[in-house]
């Protein structure tokens, strides 16, 4: 579990059932624990109105444990990107009464709260559980180009290649942790780089 | 000076019947200057100099906030209240000096909000008189459901249906019509917010609802200005000020605590705000908490007040005022 830092810097609870009409649940990997966690403590018939959206990565280990919770809707995609377009016309025909879970990398559940924003969810009221990697998707503050999946401090701009110092400044409207410049006064100055967001 | 109180000198430029209990005031300065800016949702406290007696009752603005030449509230008289509705509609004509505070807002709009749902009841109509005409004015999406006893009763009902027509629906409690809640709630598209003035059971019923049908907290809004309740006189110590002072029967707290020239901060007069919160020293005797601000465990555990709606019961009561 991150520890908060700044004041920017999300912090992540753990799932617990809401009272609601509908539950739609958007996890990655590991974050398949944390739905089947909150299913042990949820009352009969929650997942009757629930809907799962899964992105199981690179096996497919978790996926029978939610088909076995029985949900109205599960759908198991091979990309947070190629699930996007589902999520979002699931919000927009969504009514009030539908709760949002999330839970897995902090990429997923940043990314998956950045469309909630949107379809006009509150973020304060989307339940989320930190699973699994600790990799980072940081924005360059210097070419705004989005890097995915960092680990390491500092970190290349897959964009431009500056290098840089990864903040816990973090931006809910971009779903990106802000990376600036770590050697702008002399770039021959390259600190070491250590694998941290693992 | 109370916090967030600065004074406006007004004068009374209308009174307007507008059915059997209610009547609507204008005011506008003195100066001829405009009135400070202000939001649907914002009320202000009017102070009524009733020979010794000085009354400050809070009442929501009723006009639309992009017309500041002129502020209008509207007064339901309660002839059985603590007597602040019967001195306006009494006492109260066109030309009189008065004083009233800066509009505060604390039953404003969340702008973020896809959909504004809004429900009214009785007299709860007058703050959705001025964020209407507020999101009329932006092209907000807002939808009214407006319970009245009867048609005749039904305040304004007949300026909102002209106004906004199929978006205000209203229901008369002498024809059995009733609000179909759970369905309304259940049909909200996604990012709809929710605001609700009327009684108290209204209220509660409106705000229980929501919670059980998955409505997050920060979606729904309420307006809850509790009128302080009379009781049985009580003595005070105000410790600071080395002051001992007796609350009457009609009277609050926070009255009696001005009337002793000790000048506590306010807003809202109605047990919401928070400003007027007061430590208690010490106490022998019973609690009788009537806001909406502290928590349970707060109200348990005895070591705070708020004396603009809230008494006590017993031997003594000290307080750091």
């Amino acid at each position: 579990m991150a520890a908060k830092s700044i004041i920017s810097r999300p912090v992540y609870g753990t799932l617990s059932p809401q009272p609601g009409k509908h539950h739609l649940f958007v996890a990655d990997a590991e974050g398949a624990l944390a739905i089947t966690d909150l299913a042990a403590k949820a009352p009969d018939g929650f997942f009757a109105d629930a809907h799962i959206i899964f992105i199981p990565g690179n096996d497919s280990k978790h996926v029978a444990a939610l088909e076995a919770l029985k949900p109205a809707q599960f759908y198991q995609g091979p990309s947070f990107a190629s699930a996007l377009p589902r999520l979002k016309q699931t919000l927009a025909n969504a009514h009030m009464g539908l709760h949002l879970y999330l839970a897995g990398t902090e990429g997923l559940i940043g990314q998956a709260m950045q469309a909630a924003l949107e379809a006009g969810i509150d973020h304060t009221s989307i339940q989320t559980e930190h699973r699994g990697s600790l990799a980072r998707r940081i924005q360059c503050v210097h070419c705004k180009g989005i890097t995915e999946n960092v680990t390491t401090q500092p970190a290349t701009c897959s964009h431009c290649g500056l290098l840089l110092l990864v903040r816990d400044h973090y931006s809910r409207r971009l779903a990106a942790f802000q990376g600036v410049c770590i050697n702008a006064e002399d770039r021959s100055e390259i600190p070491p780089t250590e694998e941290i967001f693992r | 000076m109370s916090t967030g109180t600065t004074k406006l000198d007004v004068v009374v430029s209308d009174v307007v019947p507008v059915n059997e209990l209610v009547t609507r005031f204008h005011f506008r300065r003195r100066d001829g200057q405009l009135l400070p800016t202000f939001s649907g949702g914002a009320h202000v406290v009017v102070e009524m100099r009733d020979g010794e007696r000085t009354r400050l009752n809070p009442y929501s603005l009723m006009g639309s906030p992009l017309d500041t030449r002129e502020y209008t509230i509207s007064v339901r008289r309660d002839d059985v209240g603590r007597g602040g509705s019967l001195f306006m509609h009494r006492h109260v004509r066109p030309g009189m000096e008065m004083v009233i505070s800066y509009p505060v807002n604390l039953f404003s709009l969340d702008l973020r909000a896809r959909k504004h749902l809004m429900l009214a009841g009785g007299i709860g109509i007058t703050p959705f008189m001025a964020q209407t005409a507020q999101l009329a004015a932006e092209g907000g999406n807002f939808e009214l459901h407006y319970t009245c006893r009867t048609a005749s009763l039904g305040t304004y009902a007949d300026v909102l249906k002209d106004r906004y027509d199929r978006r205000v629906r209203l229901y008369h409690d002498d024809r059995d019509e009733r609000i179909e809640l759970d369905r309304l709630l259940s049909s909200q598209p996604l990012g709809t917010h929710l605001y609700v003035c009327g009684p108290s059971g209204m209220i509660g019923w409106v705000r229980d609802r929501a919670a059980a049908l998955g409505w997050p907290t920060e979606t729904v809004h309420f307006e809850h200005f509790a009128a302080p309740q009379p009781g049985a006189p009580f003595d005070v110590t105000l410790a600071v000020s080395g002051k001992t002072i007796r609350v009457g029967e009609q009277q609050s707290l926070l009255e009696a605590i001005e009337a002793a020239g000790v000048d506590p901060p306010y807003l809202c007069r109605g047990g919401v705000c928070g400003q007027c919160e007061t430590n208690v020293i010490a106490h022998d005797g019973k609690f009788i908490h009537n806001d909406h601000w502290l928590s349970e465990e707060e109200h348990r555990c005895g070591k705070k007040i708020m004396p603009c709606v809230s008494r006590f019961e017993g031997r003594s009561l000290v307080l750091e005022r």
